[in-house]
């Protein structure tokens, strides 16, 4: 079996971020291979353990997003592919989907995997738009995956429970957190990612026309920000405070 | 006038309330048409069209409700086509927008994901979108044709008016091709007491609880109040608690009149799912944590002493 892990490199989640002139997010600071994208590339191993095959981690950011896919070679990935150039620079959601799609398409998967959605953006909207451009069905929010050579079934997380969902492959899945428990790299596995290949791709490879973005940033505001309140020290009277508080807004 | 669509989420045969949320918006940005899908979609039409819907293409199709997100994109793409509206509303709810993701790639229009809200300028519109976490707002204009914003949960209000909606069967052959993730088995493993959504108060656990074995300590806190527990995305990603108790960008959006912090530093991922309740309450180690800085009040201290004491306390003055 052959799968595909998109992965990304994301401003550290512990670190504070800053806005750059032009108002785009500073990648500048510490960068790191998304933790939900590590579920991934750990859901992979663990199939491919289980039925063989090649687990290809495909990537789009600059030079330096090389370090976020070793970072999955050295977790036991084979290889990576990365797709970088000026052109793909501020890319929406779509042109991300369209460049991943050509890159994914060469590699014939039977499989891809993708974070539910990266921590740094947050909307999920590439999985949907890549499943589409791939034309492979989408299988979502997975928690728990069975596959074979030809067939995946996946436990999809639901607001009360779950919904088993099963599909042929080709097929594109999303996966929670909740799905593994990324391994650590060994010192063996970071020594052999130093020797994997790692392709890299320009917008020429891949036949992928710069498009308009979905949309233009027309300026950036301060959010309104609640007002901060009392803050008091637990000295034993906090709970008659907090209870005031309940009172007064009526819950209590 | 502008024509607007908006795609109505049918769970269980009923409207979703975001997308009721989002008819109230769609009303002052032109004439609203909605479509709704599966079973108890006609039913679903007269609802919307209280909400200001002058028609609802309706197909209650069972393939609709049993196969993700490929029959809906390929109903919403014939109905494209044959309305050219100019802007298409989805909720940014799990279910639609994987609908609206696959749609904006087949039109190659794009989309803007996550709004707080949508307005009309220059003959286009503008969306507003929580931005760099949430600290800050986006104005973002959207170049797509047709536009397509998903809008966030509670949002705007749900406001009924009078009226009627046209019901229009929506026509449309459904190949195979599109009948591929197939939901095979509906299972339901907690029923909750209180819904996250609706309930008056909400207490929240993050990773100061120090652990899973103490979210029974809010459990008997929300039960003495009559309200619901909710979780930081950093003790679900730890499996700690199911995703359904998450609050913040990802999972639940929540306004309750009091929204009680345990242990959570309020990292923007989670507050820009709880800001807008009506009275905050932080409780947590750290004077320092941003959430301190957002809360009506905040009180430094070990959360597993002060909860049992509060739920005591709040138990004591119902009873006296």
């Amino acid at each position: 079996m052959k799968i595909v892990v998109t992965v990304k490199q994301v401003p550290d989640p512990n670190s504070n971020l800053t806005l750059e002139a032009d108002n785009s997010i500073s990648r500048e600071k510490e960068v790191v291979l998304d933790p939900g994208d590590e579920c991934g590339v750990e859901e992979a191993l663990q199939l491919k353990e289980a039925h063989g095959g090649e687990v290809v981690l495909v990537s789009m950011g600059p030079e330096r997003a090389k370090d976020a896919i070793r970072k999955g070679l050295s977790m036991g990935a084979d290889r990576g592919v990365l797709i970088s150039d000026a052109e793909l620079a501020g890319a929406d959601a779509l042109l991300t989907a369209r460049a991943l799609a050509a890159a994914i398409k060469a590699e014939e998967p039977d499989l891809v995997i993708c974070a539910t959605e990266s921590y740094d953006g947050s909307t999920g909207m590439v999985p949907p738009m890549l499943a589409e451009l791939l034309g492979f069905p989408q299988l979502t929010f997975a928690k728990k995956v069975e596959a074979d050579g030809s067939s995946v079934k996946v436990h999809r997380q639901t607001a009360d429970g779950y919904q088993v969902v099963e599909a042929s492959t080709p097929a594109l899945i999303t996966v929670t957190a909740a799905i593994a428990e990324p391994r650590y790299a060994s010192l063996k596995g970071i020594m052999a990612a130093r020797s994997k290949e790692i392709k890299q791709l320009a917008v020429a490879d891949l036949g992928v026309e710069k498009s308009q973005a979905a949309e233009t940033i027309e300026g950036v505001t301060d959010a309104e920000t609640r007002k901060a309140g009392e803050v008091i020290e637990d000295d034993g009277t906090a709970v008659d405070k907090i209870v005031q508080v309940l009172s007064e807004a009526k819950v209590l | 006038m502008a024509a607007i669509l908006v795609y109505a989420e049918l769970n269980q045969g009923k409207v979703a309330t975001t997308s009721l949320e989002l008819m109230t918006k769609a009303r002052e940005l032109g004439d609203v048409y909605a479509v709704a899908l599966g079973a108890g979609a006609k039913a679903a039409a007269a609802r919307l069209g209280k909400h200001g819907a002058k028609a609802v293409h309706v197909n209650e199709n069972p393939v609709f409700d049993d196969y993700i997100a490929e029959p809906a994109t390929d109903a919403l793409a014939v109905l494209y086509e044959k309305e050219r509206p100019d802007l298409i509303l989805f909720a940014f709810t799990s279910d639609s927008r994987e609908v609206a993701g696959r749609l904006a790639a087949r039109l190659g229009s794009g989309l803007i994901s996550n709004a707080s809200d949508v307005v009309a300028k220059g003959g286009g519109f503008v969306a507003r979108v929580p931005y760099f976490g949430g600290a800050k707002v986006a104005t973002m204009k959207a170049n797509g044709k047709p536009a397509i914003v998903l809008v966030r949960p509670k949002s705007f209000e749900v406001s009924e008016k009078v009226g009627t909606a046209e019901i229009k069967q929506l026509e449309l052959t459904l190949g195979e091709g599109s009948k591929r993730a197939h939901i095979t088995e509906r299972v339901v493993e907690a029923s909750e007491k209180v819904k996250l959504e609706e309930a008056r108060v909400v207490i929240s656990g993050g990773r100061g609880m120090g652990g899973p074995q103490n979210f029974p300590l809010l459990e008997d806190l929300a039960s003495a109040l009559g309200g619901a527990v909710g979780a930081s995305r950093a003790v679900v990603d730890a499996g700690w608690v199911p995703y359904s108790m998450q609050v913040g960008q990802t999972g639940k959006s929540v306004r309750p009149g009091v929204y009680i912090a345990v242990g959570i530093s309020g990292a923007m991922q989670h507050t820009v799912g709880m800001k807008t309740s009506k009275v905050i309450i932080a409780i947590n180690k750290d004077a320092e944590a941003p959430i301190m800085k957002m809360a009506d009040l905040g009180v430094v201290g070990d959360a597993l002493k002060i909860v049992p004491a509060l739920t005591a306390a709040v138990k004591a003055k119902k009873n006296g």
